[in-house]
């Protein structure tokens, strides 16, 4: 039992005091994040990314993955007391959280989201460490062809699965991607879309830019915007005493076949990249209000109606992790992230990382199991901490998400360059997504696009330019094969639509 | 919104267009012995981008997209106004990063938000615009060692450094 070894040591690392000190840290301003009507786990991370160069990359993925977490388990307070999602991960909390917050049991909802977010989460990491190794093992053997079609599977995920606009997500990847391109190519070292001769293109465009730009600059945008046509929501009050929290356990343990169904659900809809915690969470929802006894209760407040989608918001998280660490390919926007500080970090993604880092790898592992604990406690304990959050009014917490991206922006590069083109995405995004264009695909695309490109010269270079050396090749043709299958998804359905259309009409 | 989709639309392919010709700079064909030349990449997926925007035009002009058919507005005067004056904030902030510095824009850009946008109290607004940029300085300038934009009150923080030295 070799992952139990390793594992351990992961604990020895994880467990050091600095590293304690970050997951707590971490699972606390997560818990504020997620709670924050608006802001979810990929703000977070992309405002706070720059500022963990303070510390070694260990510590700066648990901080980060800690936060990642404690986001999820904070979903669901605004979800319960204002009926506003906290982030769109914790959409589904709302159906019957805020209708138990408005009966008066706004403790039981949210101590059951909370508990539930810790079963999602530890079934999740348990899964994770024994799917983690024999995966990095099965990618060692991968070269520039397999690390494409992966690419390419994870960019199709969008398309077939992702549900927006077609037309508008294949926008979104190629504007990433391109934007990506931008410096020096790589390959002849000769300089490329360099607009307007600024030399501050020459750098390239970093991720961060484009990252920060939407989740922190955009989202913004959006929230004023949102906020301004709703007005502001009605507070639930929670009463939280010793006796009534053990009530609540006692009946929040009746509802463990949610918990445990959400859990599995959400860590395999969280490995797909395009899917991910929101598509997760709603599916669990659906799921557990099938599988119950008293179905109708559902929408009026049923536990199980907030316990399955929290338990598989916070698996999603740790499934979208999978992929990450294993393949080099991230799970969500939030990993994406993730993924471009570890590059920035010097961190090469993929599965060496599993042979090379294993400091890294299994200190973040054993992070995770420790952050769940941490983020549940935290959360019982401050519940009111967090209904205080929820009452900060908008007009003061922008400025301050404003003024934390701006230096966010200017922080890795030091180039007022940057800040420029961060506002401007953020701006063009904000005016993008009013108009239904995904923005989550160009990101993802930002970060990976500099290791596709390499990867499909490479394939094309060794294969003298034709595309036929993704499939004859035993890994790389079965993924790039179901890549393009997601690929025409929509297509095909169009065209099966067509044909039964006609059937029924002769 | 019906506007607004089909002229975004419109920007963005012209966006593509450029973007194919800016990577044309570049040999976007195969090189021998070196494989697809450095414009081949950006130019293919500018070339996508095009394709979708004139998909979605194609959409609007059909009708067959929820947007082309959508009676809504894009932005209410409200939203319009809202959006103006922050965004504007942040484009004049920036600007100031360069002159006054991010020790300078940053207050103002605090009062201009917590008093005047958001109505808050002369106490709180001057507390937030003192207490933000001296966390900022402490944290990145002397903890992190990131020096940020000081534009020309460089020299005045001189002696602070030493403080720190």
């Amino acid at each position: 039992m070799e992952i139990f070894g390793l594992l351990m040591d992961g604990f020895a690392i994880a467990l050091q005091p600095l590293n304690i000190g970050l997951i707590i840290v971490g699972c606390a301003l997560g818990l504020v994040i997620g709670a924050m009507p608006g802001l979810g786990s990929v703000n977070g991370v992309a405002i706070l990314l720059p500022i963990t160069f303070l510390v070694p990359p260990t510590g700066a993925i648990i901080f980060l993955a800690a936060l990642y977490y404690g986001a999820m388990y904070g979903g669901a307070v605004s979800s319960i007391m204002l009926g506003i999602p906290g982030a769109s991960t914790a959409v589904a909390t709302t159906f019957d959280g805020r209708p138990l917050a408005l009966q008066g049991h706004a403790d039981k909802a949210l101590i059951a989201a909370a508990s539930a977010s810790f079963v999602g989460g530890t079934i999740s990491v348990v899964l994770f460490t024994f799917f983690a190794p024999p995966l990095a093992n099965v990618a060692l053997v991968f070269g520039a062809p397999e690390e494409f079609a992966l690419m390419m599977l994870a960019f199709a995920t969008f398309v077939g699965l992702g549900g927006d606009d077609i037309a508008k997500t294949i926008f979104s990847i190629c504007i990433g991607l391109v934007l990506s391109a931008v410096g020096l190519d790589i390959m002849s070292g000769e300089p490329r879309l360099i607009f307007g001769d600024i030399p501050g293109f020459f750098r390239g465009i970093n991720f961060l830019v484009l990252a920060i730009g939407i989740y922190g600059i955009g989202e913004m945008l959006w929230t004023i915007e949102e906020t301004q046509a709703t007005g502001g929501a009605k507070i639930s009050e929670a009463t939280v005493t010793f006796k009534r929290t053990m009530a609540a356990l006692r009946e929040i343990l009746g509802a463990w076949k949610a918990g445990v169904m959400g859990s599995f659900l959400g860590y395999f809809v969280g490995i797909l990249p395009a899917a991910g915690a929101t598509p997760g969470a709603l599916m669990a929802y659906g799921v557990a209000k099938q599988i119950s006894k008293q179905p109708e209760k559902f929408g009026k407040g049923a536990l199980e109606g907030v316990v399955a989608p929290e338990a598989a918001n916070n698996a999603a998280s740790t499934g979208s992790m999978l992929p990450m660490l294993t393949l080099g390919i991230p799970g969500s926007p939030t990993t994406a992230i993730l993924l471009g500080g570890m590059v920035i970090w010097g961190l090469e993604p993929g599965p060496l990382l599993f042979v090379e880092q294993k400091e890294f790898v299994w200190g973040l592992i054993a992070s995770l199991y420790a952050a769940n604990l941490f983020a549940l406690l935290i959360n019982i304990a401050f519940i009111p901490a967090f209904i205080w959050v929820l009452k900060m009014p908008f007009t003061i917490l922008a400025p301050i998400i404003f003024v934390l991206s701006l230096i966010g922006g200017y922080a890795p590069t030091q180039s007022l360059h940057d800040v420029w083109l961060m506002v401007g995405f953020g701006i063009v995004g904000y005016l993008m997504r009013k108009l239904d264009y995904p923005l989550a695909p160009a990101v993802l695309a930002i970060v990976l696009g500099p290791l596709a490109e390499p990867a499909l010269r490479q394939s094309l270079l060794i294969n003298d330019g034709s595309f036929m050396i993704f499939f004859n090749r035993p890994y790389s043709a079965p993924i790039m094969i179901i890549a393009l299958i997601l690929l025409f998804l929509p297509l095909i359905k169009i065209i099966l639509g067509k044909i039964r259309g006609k059937k029924s009409t002769a | 919104m019906r506007t607004a989709e089909l002229v975004m639309a419109i920007v963005m392919a012209i966006f593509s267009a450029y973007l194919m010709w800016k990577s044309a700079e570049l040999p976007i064909g195969w090189i021998p012995d070196e494989g697809p030349g450095g414009g081949f990449w950006p130019f293919w997926l500018a070339a996508a981008m095009l394709a979708s925007c004139f998909s979605i035009i194609y959409k609007w002009v059909k009708k067959t997209s929820p947007l082309s058919r959508s009676t809504e507005i894009y932005m209410n005067a409200a939203a319009v106004k809202s959006f103006v004056l922050v965004a504007g904030s942040l484009i004049v902030t920036v600007g100031l990063f360069h002159i006054i510095g991010i020790y300078g824009a940053l207050p103002l850009f605090l009062i201009f938000h917590v008093r005047i946008l958001g109505g808050h109290s002369w106490s709180l607004t001057g507390l937030m615009a003192v207490i933000t940029p001296v966390v900022t300085f402490l944290f990145f300038e002397i903890v992190l060692k990131i020096t940020l934009p000081k534009g020309l009150t460089d020299e005045y923080f001189y002696p602070i450094f030493a403080l720190f030295a």
